[in-house]
Parts: C-alpha cells; structure tokens; sequence
C-alpha cells in the first residue's frame, strides 16, 4: 500500500490555478523529490497534502482520506517541514523542538512524559542544536532556525517527511549532515520522504524518484535518469541545463 | 510542553502577596484614608461576621472601597488575560481582546440601553448590563460568521480584518445615536469611558464566575498558544485542531470581555500593555504568561484605578482614560526597549 497517494490534485487562489492535476505516490523507502523552476507549483503541493491550503482531488494517507484523520492523529505519522518559519515572540529553541511532541499528549491535562524528553534531546542532538537550546528563536540565524524546526519534525518521529527546501539557509556543512541524516533515517522501514528541492544537484544525489513541474502541471514523473534526461529539464527552465550545471561543477575540477 | 514550564505554587504565592498589598493599599487610599488595621480588622469582623466596633469607616471600606477594588481586580485580570490569549492566537503583538470587535459591540448595546432606555424582559439583568452581555455575543456571532462567509478557513488577517471593520461601523452607529441622544450624552461618554465606580458584590460575583470558567478555558489552552504563537501552520503541523482551538478561545475571549465591558465600560490599554510586561517577567510561554498575566493586569488596574480616584481628588476621573494615558506610554517604552526580546 502506498503511504501517501495524491490524486488529481488541483490548488486554485484568487482566479488563478496554482497546481493542477497533479497525481504522485509515496511508497516505503521513496525519497521523492519535486523539482522545477520558481512558480511550478512545488511548495503548493506541499502545503496541500499538510492541509494548509483548499484544494481538489483527493489525498490518501495510508490508504485514507488524508481529511478524515484527526490533526493530532495525523502530526504522528506525518511531518512537515514548512518554508520561512518566522517566529513572533522569544521561544527558545527547545521550546519549539518540544512542541513537536503535541501530539503525543494533546489531551488537556497533559504534561508530557520521559520519551517526550528523549525524542526532543534526540532531536537537538540530531539537527545540532543541543548547544543552543536555551537560546531566544529571534536571536537564531536563518540556518539555526532552519535546524530547530528540523529538530521539532523529528521529535514528532512520523513515518513520512514533507519538507520544503530542508536546506534552505544552511551552510554546506550543515547541508551535507541533514541530508545524510535523511538518507540514514529513510534506512529504516515503512518510511518515505517527499521534499522540495530547488538545487537539482542536490536533488539528483539523494533523491530515489522526482517530479519535474512545469507552471503546475507535471511535465515528467518517474526515475532520476528519465526525470532529468536533457529534453525534459531544458523545456522546463528554458536553458541549456546540463551546459549549465557541468560549467558551474567544472570549476571545482582541480 | 512538561509542567516545569508552569510556575510552582511559591511563584503564585508571592503573585498573590503582590496582588493583596496592592488591593489593601487601594482600599485604605482614597478621598478619606484610612489605616491599614482598622480596613483589615474591618475586612476580618465581616468575613467572620463579627461585629465591627464603631468609628471604623465600616460602610466606605465594605460597600464602597472593597466592592470597586475587587471588581477593578477581576477585570484587570479578565482584561489582561484575554489580551495575552488574543496576542498568542494571532500571533501579534498589537492584538488584545477588543481587536475581535466585541468590546465595541458591547459597547453599543449598552450606549443603546443608556440613550432608549431600552431593556429586555425576562433578562435578569435587564438593563445596561444586560444589554451589553446580548451585544457582546451578538457581535461574536456576527464577525465570526462574516469571517467564515469571506474566508471559510477562519484565517487569521480575515478575522483581524472583519474585527477592525466591524468596530468601525459600530463606533459610527454609537456616535449616531449619542447625535440623537444629547440629554444623555454624558452618562453615556462616561460609560464609554470606563468606570467601575458604584460597583457592587452581584458585579463581583458575575465577574468571579466568568474570569473562573473562561480563564479555565484559555489556561487549559496554553499549549495550543504556544504553537499558534509559533506560528499557525505550525501549530498544524504539529498536530493542533487548529480551528477548533481558535472558535474556543475566541468564544471564552468574548465572553470575558463581554461580562467586564458590560460592568466596567470601554476600558483600553490594559489588554494591549500588561501582556507585554508580563512577557518581559515570564517570558512567551503561554504556561507562564497566562497567570501571570491575570496577577500584572490586576495590579496595573488597581494602581490605575487608584490614580483615577486621588489625582485630582475629590474630582474622580474615568478609570478608561487613566489606563490609556498610562497605557500609551508605558507601551512606546516597553516597545522600544523588548523589541528584541518580545
């Protein structure tokens, strides 16, 4: 059974179509990577499936209407990391990790417990934020922010990642560190990531399958190798893009 | 989040010293002061219904000092507490509980009771308070189904949006029937203005009971407003029902300031500036922020209202405008300085 299956998907906002009809499944141990260039639709998808924004279609998540869950139900085997967190007030840190663990005691009374613990020190750990766990979320660079949010998606251990550009701001050590840390948790069964990823090189390394959007619509779905063939990425940003990327790597050729 | 996030009960011990100094104070302080033993022997002889030997001021501390200051406490603390609720949920620091609108909604039912002496059979409160009460829900109603009817995922700017247009077009409903209301424009103005003068035990009550179910609510809810206080789509990625949480904490704000608007009138500031010196105190977390909240909006009210009383005594001036007088100004200099820490 797929574990998350998108069918016929069509996001609309203020007269114009955003995505549409867009199908894709996610099964064990996929690392689906959607790629395409600004305003294809890519995040759209994303904010969708994590029920931020009104769409059509039908979206099923183990089998189910992904709207019949409860969100607490959902949060647990469903992690999604969004673009731009902005934090309003001065949370540390390990305030915003431990939030991730809501919807393990969402019900009144609840204080949380030792596992709670365990998941966020995990979590911290994991992303590297354990250092700076006290520290007020307004005084976070980008990068750190980035990896706290990271930390919270992994406290709430799901079974599936949603992630939108999960490198966004973080330098290439970090970069380097979260995508093998993806690659390391996808090891284990009965998981799967789907993500947005706007450098392609990126995208091609440490994805298993791709989506290649073109102003909302798929132009090509299916393996790295056909995904990415010349025809289909030179189409879509309009450019030589294998031209491209062998001038930009060729300067690191010592 | 764990329960070391809450404060322990010492921390709420040293609040409630806080708090009694200050009520005690604004009992023995006023146009007659009176000594501290004498208002506490009082206050003791009555709740253990003793009697009170003669000369003691007995009838200025019992009905008219202890009654107000209690009332002026409540609503501090309800005002207080809904505007660090309301700053949560929207995630804005300039919210309070009147930005939903209802303040202002309460205000016209009870401008429209004052000005038609209008009142509702069978209501028992059926008059100015009453009517206030009805508005104030009225209003909830309306903007929240107009938000749901522009914007059916209830978000956020919708709501802020329908709040301010909405407060708008009810101050400009007021102004016309005080045009038309000129006999009794000055007991509406003053009511308008905020006064919790002439407050009685039946408001005390009324207020205890509302602050106990609605404060429960919004305190119960902490956790939820911390992640809306992240962020909203936060707050749903973590696994919060998000609309249900805000129609719940919209409707406990509402109520509250539907019950301290009908007794004390339009009081501002406090809801705006009192979260925010809390915040500084306490910190975001909402564990924190929420009572603590209750015990600085409580103080801040009683101080103010201690102004109002003394400052150009026997004058008395609205508590509404002592509160935005102080308000204003304490807010551009909390503001300047908690940017960054806020």
């Amino acid at each position: 059974m797929s574990m998350l299956e998108v069918e016929n998907l069509t996001v609309r906002a203020g007269g114009v179509t955003i995505v549409e009809d867009v199908c894709l499944s996610l099964e064990p141990g996929d690392w689906l990577t959607l790629v395409g260039p600004n305003g294809a639709g890519k995040s759209t998808i994303i904010n969708a499936i994590s029920q931020c924004v009104p769409y059509t279609g039908r979206i099923k998540f183990e089998g189910r209407d992904i709207r019949r869950f409860k969100p607490a139900q959902l949060a647990r085997r469903l992690g999604v990391l969004a673009q731009g967190n902005a934090v309003g007030y001065a949370f540390t840190a390990e305030e915003i990790v431990r939030l991730g663990r809501y919807a393990y005691n969402a019900s009144l009374f609840s204080s949380g417990s030792d596992e709670d613990d365990e998941f966020v020190e995990r979590a911290l750990e994991l992303t590297g934020m354990a250092a700076q766990r006290g520290q007020s979320a307004l005084t976070l660079s980008g990068g750190e922010l980035q990896r706290t949010f990271l930390a919270q998606v992994f406290a709430q251990n799901p079974n599936v990642l949603l992630l939108d550009e999960p490198t966004n701001h973080l330098d290439l050590m970090y970069q380097k560190q979260i995508f093998e840390m993806i690659e390391g948790w996808l090891r284990e069964p009965q998981r799967a990531v789907l993500s947005v990823i706007h450098d392609l090189s990126l995208a091609r390394a440490y994805g298993t399958k791709a989506i290649l959007l073109d102003r909302g619509r798929i132009k090509s779905a299916g393996d790295m190798r056909y995904v990415f063939a010349p025809d289909n990425l030179n189409g879509v940003y309009a450019m030589n893009v294998y031209e491209w990327m062998r001038a930009v790597s060729n300067q690191w050729r010592e | 989040m764990r329960s070391n996030e809450g404060y322990r009960a010492v921390h709420y011990i040293m609040f409630s010293i806080a708090a009694l100094t200050v009520m005690v104070l604004c009992v023995c302080v006023g146009s007659v002061n009176i000594p501290v033993r004498s208002t506490l022997l009082v206050v003791r002889n009555a709740l253990l219904n003793r009697e009170i030997p003669e000369g003691m001021s007995k009838s200025i501390i019992l009905s008219v000092r202890l009654p107000r200051v209690l009332s002026v406490a409540l609503v501090g603390a309800s005002l207080s507490l809904c505007g660090g609720a309301m700053q949560g949920l929207l995630r804005n620091p300039l919210a309070d509980g009147s930005t939903l609108g209802v303040s202002s909604g309460a205000s016209l039912g009870a401008v429209i009771a004052i000005a038609l002496g209008v009142k509702i059979p069978g209501f028992p409160f059926a008059d100015t308070m009453g009517m206030a009460m009805l508005f104030a829900f009225g209003s909830l109603v309306a903007i929240l189904s107009l938000s749901y009817r522009l914007d059916s995922s209830l978000a956020t700017n919708t709501i802020i949006l329908v709040g301010v247009i909405f407060s708008m077009f009810v101050n400009a409903l007021m102004s016309l029937i005080i045009t038309f209301s000129s006999e009794n424009i000055k007991a509406i103005t003053f009511w308008t203005m905020g006064s919790l003068t002439g407050s009685t035990y039946s408001n005390v009550i009324t207020l205890l009971v509302a602050m106990a179910l609605c404060g429960a609510v919004l305190i119960c809810r902490a956790r939820e407003l911390n992640a809306f206080a992240v962020g909203e789509d936060n707050a749903r990625h973590v696994g919060v029902n998000v609309r249900r949480v805000k129609l719940i904490v919209m409707i406990a704000v509402s109520a509250l300031i539907g019950v301290c608007v009908s007794i004390g009138g339009t009081i501002g500031f406090v809801g705006l500036v009192t979260p925010h010196m809390t915040r500084m105190l306490a910190g975001p977390n909402h564990r924190r922020l929420l009572p603590a909240s209750m015990f600085m909006g409580a103080i801040f009210l009683m101080l103010a209202d201690l102004v109002a009383r003394v400052a150009l005594n026997p004058l008395e001036l609205p508590i509404g405008v002592v509160t935005s007088l102080i308000g204003a100004v304490a807010f551009i200099i909390i503001f300047r300085g908690s940017r960054r820490t806020i």
